[in-house]
């Protein structure tokens, strides 16, 4: 049975800027159910990231987030048993201690540039160092091998925390990590170096990974090799992915549910069978339109989908893709605003076909 | 490592015999210079002694020989140790300089602490409140310190102390310790006179590494590695100091070395002249003016030299600190 992990209701992010506010993501509702893969699809600047950053409470300056929550389930990994606590997100201090133990402790996040996400003067194995000296603890052991006990927790030595850098670096497929734990980022590749990334968020035993277009920037068959790792590794550790990427290829082969966003919207959500073979937003058919053939990863780039992006300061009216819409409806969809919802178990649309009006 | 090391002396003594060479050049070139107005004023003399002494000159400096052999003369010495004898003060150049070199480092040694400890932690907070109050305070009084002549400020300094704070503030030492054996109270008397040009010749300076800072702590403090950093979970002040400034300070380890060592040397002349310090600076432009060249001559080397050792310390220094720097 699935169980929650994350709960983004009605999630709303605004930045005020000179020419007007932008509504980066505007009124988002989603679950991300423990172990599982949330998939996240939409053109650039749809606000993927925006939704992302606002689960760890960094959302760039000058964003405010004047609606909506974000709920998480904890269960402390250090005591399984113990009742599952539950935290608004959106309440907590963007700069307080609760959120910066969540931040790379319960939630890690990887970025879509992994060139330039390791600090140029550390090595891999600093980075983990400083990650697991953040968040992880090892338990403490009484009595002899017969009867072992757990009596508590404690940090990690600098030895162990070497240790444990390499081991991850092996698990995450980086030739001799005995070496390459001190390896400085300018002397790995991009793979390499995304490979690290995972290594140090997995390191501490994350309930969820962010993955924020984790493979946009690496050639293909690297692409393939990180994707592999992440899904061997989410079996491992049991973790929930939020994956986020505009390769509808990618995202068929790592997510069980997906959300398909537009101008901060969120138009669609089904399992990842349905968006695929039964889709209902004229969007989300013009995405899978724009991709010769499905599952072929190199070709799944969103960029052909007729016309062009509305400006952010003046959306259009009633439904915002009406004027790229083939389907539009001439006096309803550009003066109706569609709702949210439900049109079969489990699939969610936004879109006057499905309203009867 | 240590081959570039040798080569990087290597030619950093090329480079000094070049600049020995045309300085050499340049202050024997201009008509009546120091050396020949001296035999003048001896010959008019024309009495014994006098005589004696131009025939002394004569054969120290290689006065009858051509100008390849006398700047060899000069400069063999020199490596010996013997910087020659300064006209003016008709006494040798490493007495005249020792006298005050003491001095110097100090000053040049007290205002590179202060422009340091008082220039990057307001450059980090300049740029980690971007656009607050306080960095435009910052940034306001920065210009103005960048814009104002030292000399100017020096100035000002001298006429709030005095007038204001009713303190001397001419030289380093007051009257009655000027010539007194070193004691507690005439350290004491010394750091008191000591604040003021330190403060004015740091003006300048801090400002400058104020902004420098600020702006490549701005441009690091954008760069993904330090979002990614945030998302690990770090403290605002562990992204910024063991992140951010680390990576940012990396460059200003070239000023402190091509700029500021040398600045050790001669410092700034024309605020010791206002200050009236006993640094090395005015003595430069004073052998500069009047022509005194084995002192000119002595003085501009070893700023050429600073400044020589002082890249390389720097490029050592950067290499070691930036692993994505190689030396080769
Ligand atoms: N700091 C900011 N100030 C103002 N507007 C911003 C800021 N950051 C993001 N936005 C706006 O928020 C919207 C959503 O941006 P977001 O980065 O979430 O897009 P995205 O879906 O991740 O796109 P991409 O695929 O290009 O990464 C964009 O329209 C952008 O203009
Ligand atoms: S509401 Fe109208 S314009 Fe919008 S997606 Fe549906 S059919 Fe197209
Ligand atoms: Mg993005």
């Amino acid at each position: 049975m699935s169980e929650p992990l994350l709960e983004i209701k009605n999630l709303k992010v605004e930045f005020d800027v000179r020419d007007g506010i932008v509504h980066a993501v505007d009124g988002v509702t989603f679950t991300i159910n423990r172990g599982e893969t949330l998939g996240v699809i939409g053109e650039s600047g749809c606000g993927k990231s925006i939704t992302a950053k606002t689960v760890m409470r960094m959302v760039p300056h000058p964003g405010k987030i004047p609606a909506g929550e974000i709920i998480y389930h904890r269960r402390d990994k250090y005591n399984p048993d113990k009742a599952v606590e539950v935290i608004n997100i959106t309440n907590l201090d963007p700069h307080g201690e609760e959120i910066r133990h969540i931040r790379g402790g319960e939630f890690a996040m990887i970025f879509q540039e992994p060139m330039s996400c390791l600090t140029p003067v550390y090595t891999a194995g600093v980075h983990i160092k400083e990650a697991l000296d953040l968040h992880r603890l090892l338990p403490r052991k009484v009595g002899d091998q017969m009867a072992e006990v757990i009596s508590g927790y404690r940090h990690v030595t600098k030895e162990e925390a070497r240790e444990i850098a390499i081991e991850m670096l092996h698990r995450v497929g980086l030739p001799k990590p005995e070496q390459r734990v001190d390896s400085y980022p300018h002397q790995l590749s991009g793979g390499q170096r995304q490979r690290v990334m995972i290594a140090i968020a997995l390191s501490c035993q994350p309930a969820m990974l962010i993955a924020d277009e984790p493979t946009t920037a690496l050639d293909v068959s690297i692409e393939a090799q990180i994707l592999d790792i992440m899904r061997d590794l989410q079996d491992t550790a049991g973790m929930a992915i939020m994956f986020i990427t505009h390769n509808l290829g990618v995202v068929a082969e790592m997510a069980k549910e997906i959300v398909v966003m537009y101008m901060g919207k969120q138009v669609e959500k089904a399992s990842t069978v349905k968006i695929f073979y039964e889709s209902k937003h004229p969007y989300t058919r013009a995405l899978l339109q724009s991709i010769p053939k499905v599952g072929k990863r190199s070709s799944g780039r969103l960029a052909s989908i007729e016309g062009m992006v509305p400006d952010p300061f003046n959306l259009p009216t009633g439904c915002v893709f009406h004027p790229r819409c083939p389907s539009y409806m001439p006096g309803k969809c550009d003066k109706i605003v569609p709702k949210w919802q439900e049109i079969e178990k489990d699939h969610w649309v936004r879109c006057l076909l499905y309203e009867g009006v | 490592m240590l081959s570039y090391i040798l080569r990087r002396l290597g030619y950093a003594a090329i480079m000094l015999v070049l600049v020995s060479f045309v300085s050499f050049l340049i202050i024997e070139l201009p008509p009546g210079d120091y050396l020949t107005k001296k035999l003048q004023d001896l010959q008019a003399r024309g009495d014994r002694s006098a005589e004696l002494r131009i025939a002394e000159y004569r054969v120290r400096y290689g006065l009858d020989k051509p100008l390849m052999e006398r700047y060899w003369i000069w400069i063999s010495n020199f490596v010996k140790g013997d910087f020659g004898e300064s006209f003016e003060f008709e006494r040798p150049v490493t007495e005249i300089l020792g006298n005050r070199i003491g001095f110097t480092v100090l000053m040049a040694v007290s205002v590179i602490i202060v422009q340091w400890a008082v220039a990057i932690p307001i450059g980090v907070y300049s740029a980690t409140h971007q656009y607050s109050l306080g960095d435009q305070i910052i940034t306001t009084v920065s210009f103005v310190g960048l814009g104002m002549p030292g000399f100017l400020l020096a100035l000002l300094v001298m006429f709030v102390a005095m007038v204001v704070l009713g303190q001397e503030v001419s030289g380093l030492f007051s009257q009655e310790f000027k010539d007194a054996p070193w004691t507690i109270a005439k350290i004491i008397d010394l750091l008191k006179h000591l604040w003021i040009p330190a403060l004015v010749g740091s003006v300048t300076g801090t400002a400058g590494l104020v902004r420098i800072m600020r702006g490549n702590l701005l441009e690091t403090l954008g760069q993904p590695f330090i979002e990614a950093a945030r998302a690990r979970g770090l403290t605002k002040r562990q992204v910024t100091w063991k992140h951010a400034v680390r990576v940012a300070i990396n460059p200003l380890i070239i000023i402190l070395g091509s700029e500021t060592l040398p600045s050790v040397v001669a410092g700034n002349a024309l605020v010791a002249t206002v200050l009236n310090l006993p640094t090395v600076g005015p003595l430069y432009v004073l052998a500069l003016q009047s022509q005194d060249m084995y002192l000119a001559g002595t003085v501009l080397i070893f700023i050429v030299a600073m400044t020589l050792i002082g890249s390389l310390l720097a490029d050592l220094t950067l290499a070691a600190l930036d692993p994505r720097i190689r030396l080769e």
